[in-house]
């Protein structure tokens, strides 16, 4: 078996690549729903009705999707440059921490600049959550697989520590949790009776933002260059050390407005179960995208309307709903694969 | 002086023991994929899945050492899909291995619920007791402290002479090794280096799934959700510290293990005066200052994250 690189990649191919793929990875879950004994099109007719199937579904689905969108563009980011930020999940309750600090009461200011205002302070927590990080890369060459993926548990602890002593709010009734974000904070919502609030439509902003950043600014060439070929990026004169930081900022900050979206918008104060994994699944998120900044958006929205829709189907047929997680990771594999197909073909010989 | 006591009591010593069994396995599988070529950050769903395998294999009627063998099957299964997507495929090793990481632990999940709908306690099995070796477990502290563990303790420490002996002195462990350092000759040997590298990966993910089972029919009874809590990533680091050699690997394991234990003893003796939450942090800080230390004298396998080609040239 042999693999070469085509020599043109017809657009058809990179569109339909990624369908086909998660057409597989449907299939292949059902097997564990026929498993089940539930039948396979009635559970996916529920997956899907209750992801988008209704206006209150949608919102739901919609909501779900915005700090995914936040935490897939901060992998997206990071993957391009080969800087493999794992600890979305830390920096995102970083800027969560900020949200508490500063969004409680702290400081007031009229809703129309408080909103920017949390969003910048949050972007600003989770940069420094990936400081260190960035700092033992790019000088002592300590890889950032395993110090993003630890610091992630010391966050959290840190998160747990504070909640439990100084942030706990005494109005709480002895439950961990920060007091709420002050009204002029809260994110304002987006449609009547849902908890779809405006923090969605600056993740399409963002998106939109780090799509020009990457596509039309000589920092994103910069940040292309080094994921390509490092070697080459420096003798073109590219300090990689500055592009690695730069990369790590926006990633990072990135991620922490995801805390901010859940903190001021979704839920309303900082708690340890803010998020489910929205910094690991964001990692899904930018996979399913082939790193692509819109992409991230539409695949942000998929991943999402499988959660959403994976939690009604569970209450309406007898099917754990761990069967979500397993969706989404047969996508990212056959997805994966079938990227490389766009690129590569086989022979055999 | 109580903190002197901690460290000459038996008990902190075969806790030390009992924590480092794990870890050997996953640091030893992870080091034989990474000597090869291979990053496998796989690594924490795998150990995800030999927990569940392990404690499932004997759930269901079967015995302890088949929930060992079970475990390494299941295991080396993930192992050989990573293969597939990195070795035979060339994908990103980083993001083949997270995405790994994503199915086998989300399918852990999915069986346990599956086999298990609505428990809350999880049901107990009955896990491996430990043995006293005839003689030596009489003698005062060192026969509590070293002698008196499960057959899987024993093992976890006898893989490392074995793994030494493979790797160093015959001839499949030059042929793993040279994988890892220079592929390109090891083909001119007329060597296949995808079937090395498979083969490596498939073992070393045997290893990991079989470190994820001690948590389950050795150390404790019964599954629960998050039980690896990071101890895959644990690893990862561990095999940065030893640098790629077993022998370090066995001294890194036992140092995080010994800090562990020291920190659930010590967050007793310091009373309430630190939040417990800062000792928790401690194993995980010392793992990245672990890495800082080694940083500058890292030797790294020098083909490690690069996929090979037959038929490619330097």
């Amino acid at each position: 078996m042999q693999i070469e690189p085509r020599e043109n990649i017809s657009p058809w191919r990179v569109v339909l690549a990624p369908v086909t793929a998660i057409g597989v990875a449907f299939f292949l879950c059902s097997f564990l729903i026929a498993w089940t004994g539930e039948s396979i099109l009635e559970a996916y007719g529920f997956l899907f009705k209750g992801a988008f199937g209704s206006r209150f579904a949608l919102s739901e689905t919609l909501n779900r999707a915005t700090p995914l969108i936040f935490t897939g563009l901060a992998a997206a980011v990071a993957f391009r440059a080969k800087f493999w930020n794992i600890g979305a999940e830390g920096q995102l309750y970083f800027g969560a921490l900020a949200a508490t600090l500063v969004g409680t009461g702290a400081i007031n200011l009229p809703p129309i600049l408080m909103v920017p205002f949390l969003f910048v302070a949050g972007a600003f927590a989770g940069g420094l959550a990936l400081l260190g990080p960035v700092f033992l890369k790019t000088v002592l060459k300590v890889d950032e697989v395993v110090t993003t993926l630890l610091l992630n548990f010391v966050i959290l602890l840190f998160i747990n520590y504070l909640l439990e002593g100084p942030l706990r709010d005494p109005m709480s009734m002895g439950w961990p949790q920060a007091a709420s974000v002050i009204d002029a904070g809260v994110l304002p919502a987006l449609m009547e009776r849902t908890r779809l609030h405006i923090g969605f439509l600056v993740a399409i902003g963002a998106a939109i933002f780090v799509w020009a950043l990457m596509r039309f600014t000589i920092w994103g060439y910069e940040i292309r260059a080094v994921g390509a070929n490092a070697t080459g990026a420096r003798f073109a004169g590219i300090s990689i050390n500055k592009t690695v930081f730069l990369v790590a900022m926006l990633s990072g900050g990135l991620a922490g407005m995801a805390g901010i979206t859940e903190t001021a918008g979704t839920k309303g104060y900082l708690t340890l179960d803010l998020s489910p994994g929205f910094g690991y699944s964001g990692i899904a998120v930018a996979m399913l995208a082939n790193l692509n900044p819109l992409g991230v958006v539409i695949s942000a929205i998929f991943l999402a309307g499988i959660y959403v829709g994976a939690d009604s189907m569970s209450r309406a047929v007898n099917i754990p709903t761990y069967i979500a997680d397993v969706l989404v990771a047969l996508s990212v594999l056959s997805v994966l694969v079938s990227l490389m197909f766009v690129q590569f073909k086989v022979r055999w010989r | 002086m109580d903190w002197l006591e901690l460290f000459l009591s038996a008990g902190f010593w075969a806790a030390t023991l009992r924590i480092a069994a794990p870890l050997i396995f996953g640091t030893i599988g992870e080091l034989i994929c990474e000597r090869a070529g291979v990053l496998n950050l796989g690594i924490e769903g795998i150990m995800t899945m030999g927990a569940m395998a392990g404690w499932m294999w004997v759930f269901q009627g079967g015995s302890l050492w088949g929930a060992v063998m079970f475990a390494a099957f299941v295991g080396a299964l993930f192992g050989l899909l990573h293969a597939i997507f990195v070795v035979h495929l060339g994908l990103s090793q980083h993001v083949s291995g997270i995405g790994i990481t994503l199915l086998a632990s989300s399918l852990s999940y999915f069986l346990f619920r599956m086999i298990l709908p609505d428990s809350t306690t999880p049901p107990k099995i009955e896990a491996f007791k430990p043995i006293d070796i005839p003689g030596l477990s009489d003698i005062p502290f060192f026969g509590e402290a070293f002698f008196s563990h499960t057959p899987m303790t024993y093992l976890a420490l006898a893989i490392i002479p074995v793994a030494i002996y493979i790797l160093y002195r015959t001839p499949i462990g030059l042929a793993t090794r040279m994988a890892g350092e220079n592929p390109v000759a090891l083909e001119a040997q007329g060597i296949n280096v995808l079937a090395v590298r498979t083969g490596a990966v498939m073992v070393g993910s045997a290893l990991m799934a079989v470190g994820g089972a001690y948590l389950t029919i050795s150390a404790f009874d019964a599954f629960f959700f998050g039980m690896i809590n990071g101890r895959g990533w644990i690893c990862i680091a561990l095999v940065i510290f030893a640098s790629w050699k077993p022998g370090r690997a066995l001294l890194g394991a036992l140092l995080f293990a010994g800090l562990d234990a020291f920190q659930v003893r010590a967050q007793q003796l310091a009373g309430g005066d630190i939040p417990y939450q800062f000792f928790l942090m401690l194993p995980y800080l010392l793992s990245i200052a672990a890495m800082v230390v080694i940083a500058k004298r890292m030797r790294y396998p020098q083909a490690l994250l690069q996929p090979f080609r037959r038929g490619d040239r330097i």
